[in-house]
């Protein structure tokens, strides 16, 4: 089979390209790093098939960073027909001379310039035929974003291929010493193919940036914006997520009760009681979680991540980190698996494991369902957002204080040097394919962790089968009472102590199991908890939620990106004792203040 | 000509790249970024308590932090 890859510096649109040329979703955001590890769809071009690979981006072949690795390692060990390299038509000045530098690796090549649509609005003009004599290579200037110029681009694409040559591997050594002729080769031919304006007009970008980077206002605002956001995601999707409940519980009123009786107890209670109640319960939520993630989209792609790692900066270097750090955090929002990997394009150890001990408090979308859902049961309407915010902002606090404790064995003096690139709206495809991207991973990991944690829960609730289900003879509530003393200090029954246990796995089987473990499904387990628990023990329970280990996939991530079993360990205690003691002394606290 | 720390250019102020004295990997990072000698780059902004600079550098805006920023040496041109 043939292979392109695609090449370039971060931010050009290599994953937008990507994605249009093969279909697939790669994610896509206005911050350099989004793509930090390799992808890869086949596709059929002409009569042929062939694979096509989105790298992360580099800014030089002199980078040692870990996605840059990534990209090293991929070219040096795997045969490619075509390197396609993508640039930023709008930075062809900065951005020419890595692809001089890539064409000595010895590859067929294409050059991509991107951004057609922005360079055009800047007024910058382009002479392709010179370029292309100057490179000795096809160029191709197009839009991959609103489509111009692709259907060119894909044909030229073909017809190199069609031109059959051996696929071949780059040598191993490069010649560093000829940069400084690169530069000067790449400056000569840009004056001889390009025409850029001697001022050109970020006047848009300026002036939202006097507003998002204001000195004092800046920070007010970033807050003012992730306010919007959840108090978006808490109006418009309360209905919808009422909503689904509200057809799921017709479809078990209306269809699944009749087989009671149709199939023997303990599999009606299995099926129905265990594996729907329970997965309706998380179902329920998808509503949210797309909307809260459209959201997410809406900011990535803005540009603004760049601004906020600007604005947090300085506070993030009290605390050993830096700005990107923090975006992470942000980003840990929707998933903390891909911030966790989005710290790859940090070059020091310490920064990248600091880094990597902190995101795991991010508050996740999957913790987000579980307060939302204990938030609405035991909160007035009012109360609810509030107490999200504090939850939010606790996060914050536990990742910062985490920082600080750990900074003096995870220091770094690791420069900073940041493109702040223009605002950009996503499209209405985008935005859209992001949503649908969330859904389709809910659903897998459905289909994976929360099935086989509900069947295990509603199993440990129900055996053995000579004791009454729920109660605490049955291996639940023996588990329970095993855990009891560690967890009666914070507020926390035999019935959620098995919860929190599966917890571990993930965080949406937390919403699952109690759907199990009650016996009851949307607003009756709501209002079955609001028995269960006051205020305050809900709390105590969110705040535990909040800070131990997230889920599986992030103790495998931790694990994967720090090469370190040691690291690993350290991060899984420490956030188990720190969940704890917050618990702790909130519950007792406030017995003590309300008696 | 004196030379000046980009650093110490006041907001709004042009300067001349004139020599960069940074640690390897960061300098050719600059350079990627378009920090290269003899391209005139802008002091555009400064975040609170010390934090980062917005530097614009030819059809770029960059941030980065203060202490790096004192390795490039420019002339200021106003
Ligand atoms: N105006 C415009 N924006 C584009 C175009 N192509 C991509 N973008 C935007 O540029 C930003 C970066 O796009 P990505 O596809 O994530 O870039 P990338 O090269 O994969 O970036 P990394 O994975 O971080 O290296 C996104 O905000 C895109 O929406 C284009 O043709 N025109
Ligand atoms: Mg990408």
């Amino acid at each position: 089979m043939r292979r392109i890859a695609l090449l370039g510096m971060p931010n050009t649109g290599k994953s937008t390209f990507f994605n249009r040329l093969t279909g697939a979703n790669a994610r896509i955001g206005n911050w350099p790093g989004i793509t930090v590890d390799l992808l890869s769809a086949r596709i059929l071009l002409g009569a042929e098939m062939v694979e096509i690979v989105d790298l992360p981006g580099l800014y030089d072949l002199h980078g040692f960073t870990e996605d840059e690795q990534v990209v090293r390692r991929f070219l040096l060990s795997n045969p490619v027909d075509l390197l396609c390299i993508i640039l930023n038509a709008t930075q062809i000045d900065q951005q020419l001379p890595l692809v001089l530098q890539l064409q000595r690796l010895g590859l067929k090549t294409l050059v991509v310039m991107n951004m057609a649509d922005e360079a055009e609005r800047l007024g910058i003009r382009f002479d392709t035929a010179t370029l292309a004599a100057g490179l000795d290579c096809p160029v191709c200037l197009i839009s991959a974003k609103y489509g111009r110029g692709f259907p060119e681009a894909r044909k030229v694409l073909q017809q190199i291929l069609s031109l059959n040559s051996p696929a071949t591997t780059p040598a191993p050594r490069i010649d560093f010493a000829a940069d400084e002729a690169l530069v000067a080769a790449a400056e000569k031919l840009i004056a001889r193919s390009v025409a850029i304006p001697r001022m050109l007009d970020f006047s848009l970008s300026e002036r939202i940036d006097r507003f998002a980077l204001h000195p004092v206002l800046g920070i007010p605002l970033f807050f003012f914006v992730l306010f919007l956001l959840f108090q978006g995601v808490y109006t418009l999707g309360g209905p919808l997520q009422d909503g689904v409940a509200w057809l799921l519980e017709q479809f078990r009123e209306l269809i699944l009760v009749h087989l009671h009786g149709v199939l023997p107890d303990w599999l009606y209670g299995l099926l129905v009681e265990g594996v729907y109640d329970g997965l309706g319960t998380v179902a329920s939520f998808v509503p949210v979680i797309v909307l809260f993630f459209l959201g997410m989209a809406l900011i990535e792609d803005s540009g603004y991540l760049p601004r906020i790692a600007f604005l947090m900066d300085a506070l993030m270097a009290r605390v050993g980190l830096d700005g990107r750090s923090f975006v992470m955090l942000l980003m840990g929002f929707g998933c903390n698996v891909p911030a966790l990997m989005g710290t790859r394009v940090m070059r020091s150890r310490g920064l990248r494991l600091l880094s990597m001990l902190i995101i795991p408090f991010s508050l996740c979308s999957a913790r987000l369902q579980v307060f939302v859902f204990l938030t609405t049961a035991l909160f007035s309407p009012i109360q609810a957002p509030l107490v999200l915010f504090v939850l939010y902002t606790m996060s914050f606090l536990t990742a910062l204080v985490t920082a600080l404790l750990f900074k003096n064995r995870l220091s770094n003096s690791e420069p900073l040097l940041i493109e702040l690139p223009p605002y950009r709206l996503p499209t209405f495809n985008q935005v859209l394919l992001r949503g649908w991207h969330e859904v389709h991973h809910f659903l897998s990991r459905a289909t994976r962790f929360i099935v086989a944690g509900v069947v295990m829960i509603w199993l440990l609730t129900h055996l053995p089968t000579d004791v009454p289900a729920g109660s605490t003879e049955t291996l639940a509530g023996m588990f329970g009472g095993w855990l009891e003393p560690v967890l009666r200090p914070i507020g926390i029954d035999q019935h959620m102590a098995v919860v929190l246990l599966f917890g571990f796995v993930a965080k949406e089987i937390v919403l699952g199991a109690m759907a199990v473990v009650y016996g009851l499904q949307g607003d009756a387990l709501a209002q079955s908890m609001a028995q269960h628990m006051d205020w305050v023990q809900a709390f105590s329970f969110m705040l535990f939620t909040l800070v131990y280990t997230p889920c599986l996939s992030t103790v495998a991530t931790l694990r994967s990106e720090s090469k370190s079993t040691a690291f690993t360990g350290i991060s899984i205690v420490w956030s188990l004792v720190l969940a704890w003691l917050l618990s702790f002394v909130f519950y007792q606290s406030a017995r003590l203040l309300m008696g | 000509m004196e030379l000046t720390r980009l650093s110490d250019l006041a907001i709004g102020q042009y300067g001349i790249i004139e020599e960069i004295e940074a640690e390897e990997s960061f300098r050719w990072r600059l350079q990627a970024l378009g920090f290269r000698i003899g391209r005139e780059v802008r002091l555009i902004r400064q975040a609170l308590f010390g934090g980062p600079l917005q530097v614009q550098v030819g059809s770029i805006n960059v941030m980065l932090r203060r202490q790096d920023a004192a390795s490039i040496q420019l002339r200021a041109t106003g």
